[in-house]
């Protein structure tokens, strides 16, 4: 059941990074947002792999049944992407929002200089 | 469009879908203050918004896409003090607030001294038109904002709103993108500005239908709450008493 449980972490991880390299060769994703995924693919990856690690951080966690541990590593780690994602689509649409409202002003004030322009001919 | 004089007004309408009564609301604040500018901030309406406030004789300028309520004033803030207008009384596009009591938002603004002056349906009365559920939101707000902003509030989620070069220095920077109006009270608070209400009389409606619905008001609530919250966070100094 554990090793079962280990394999489909291992596979998911390694089809994980596969995935997110994939999408950076074909610029669908940014080099930079590639990175929370693969760190997390990785951690993944290495938990899975090896019993000792895994062991470690359920004894530290005071977790008994090992695989547990690695759930609750994997949850935390997707929650820490999703919360970076999340202040990264914040910044985004403030940004979008100000360039969309700079670019309603301005060309509003093109329009009133073309009008300007117009009367003073 | 340009200020004129050192009391320079420019009255902002935020309008979406308003086809209906955008031009007569432009008319009517035409005809009570006749050559004070008006912005109608069209929030990429598919309608005729745009065209039919052009015809009426207003200022347009148009979101290439929907911002929402909060982000189409911000943008009338930021033209306003961008061209350095002194004074701006947002009004809706609906034609729920009568133009016929902007002088007396303007006079209060200017011998006042404070930064806002809210157009209150709730002194004098003048809410006739307010629905139940809308007067219980804003009973249930005004016991909010009590202890935060030190006075009450008779109508805090009123538009009819003005405000002076301070206030629109402090909006053109930062203001609240969804049902703007409670939050913008806390923003200014925490800054240490005052407001001040007048009273007048809403009407219904002109034309067009409210996009608030049921689930949109829950939303409303639960949003204002965490907005009001996020901003005594922020910003932590409090006026003194």
């Amino acid at each position: 059941m554990m090793n079962r449980l280990l394999s489909v972490t291992f596979g998911m991880s390694v089809l994980l990074i596969g995935v997110v390299l994939f999408s950076v060769r074909r610029s669908h994703i940014r080099v930079e947002y590639s990175v929370s995924w693969l760190v997390a693919a990785f951690v993944m990856l290495i938990l899975s792999s090896s019993d000792f690690v895994l062991g470690t951080i359920a004894n530290l966690l005071g977790i008994t049944y090992a695989p547990v541990a690695l759930l609750l590593v994997v949850l935390s780690l997707f929650l820490m992407v999703f919360y970076r994602f999340s202040i990264v689509i914040s910044d985004l649409k403030d940004a979008n929002i100000a360039l969309t409202q700079k670019l309603a002003i301005l060309e509003y004030r093109i329009q009133d200089l073309h009008e300007e322009r117009k009367e003073e001919d | 469009m340009k200020p004129i004089g050192p009391d320079s007004l420019m009255i902002l309408i935020p309008a979406f879908n308003e086809e209906g009564a955008i031009a007569n609301v432009v008319k009517e604040v035409h005809s009570v203050l006749p050559g004070v500018p008006v912005l109608v901030v069209d929030d990429c309406s598919p309608d005729g918004t745009r065209i039919e406030a052009i015809n009426a004789g207003a200022d347009v300028i148009s979101v290439p896409y929907h911002l929402g309520l909060g982000g189409c004033v911000q943008a009338g803030y930021r033209l306003a003090f961008e061209l350095g207008f002194s004074y701006v009384i947002r009004i809706d596009g609906d034609g729920q607030h009568d133009p016929r009591f902007i002088p007396a938002i303007f006079d209060k603004l200017k011998t006042s001294g404070c930064q806002m002056v809210i157009g209150s349906r709730f002194i004098n009365g003048g809410g006739e038109h307010t629905s139940i559920w809308r007067k219980l939101g804003i009973l249930f707000f005004r016991g909010v904002l009590r202890p935060i902003l030190d006075k009450p509030v008779h109508d805090p989620t009123s538009g009819f709103v003005g405000v002076n070069k301070d206030a629109i220095a402090v909006f053109a920077r930062s203001f609240p993108l969804e049902y703007p109006e409670i939050e913008a009270l806390v923003v200014l608070q925490r800054r240490r500005f005052r407001f001040e209400e007048v009273p007048c009389k809403m009407r219904e409606r002109q034309a067009g239908k409210s996009s608030i619905t049921t689930l949109k008001s829950v939303y409303y609530v639960i949003h204002v709450l965490l907005g009001v919250f996020i901003n005594i966070l922020k910003y932590g100094e409090r006026r003194p008493k």
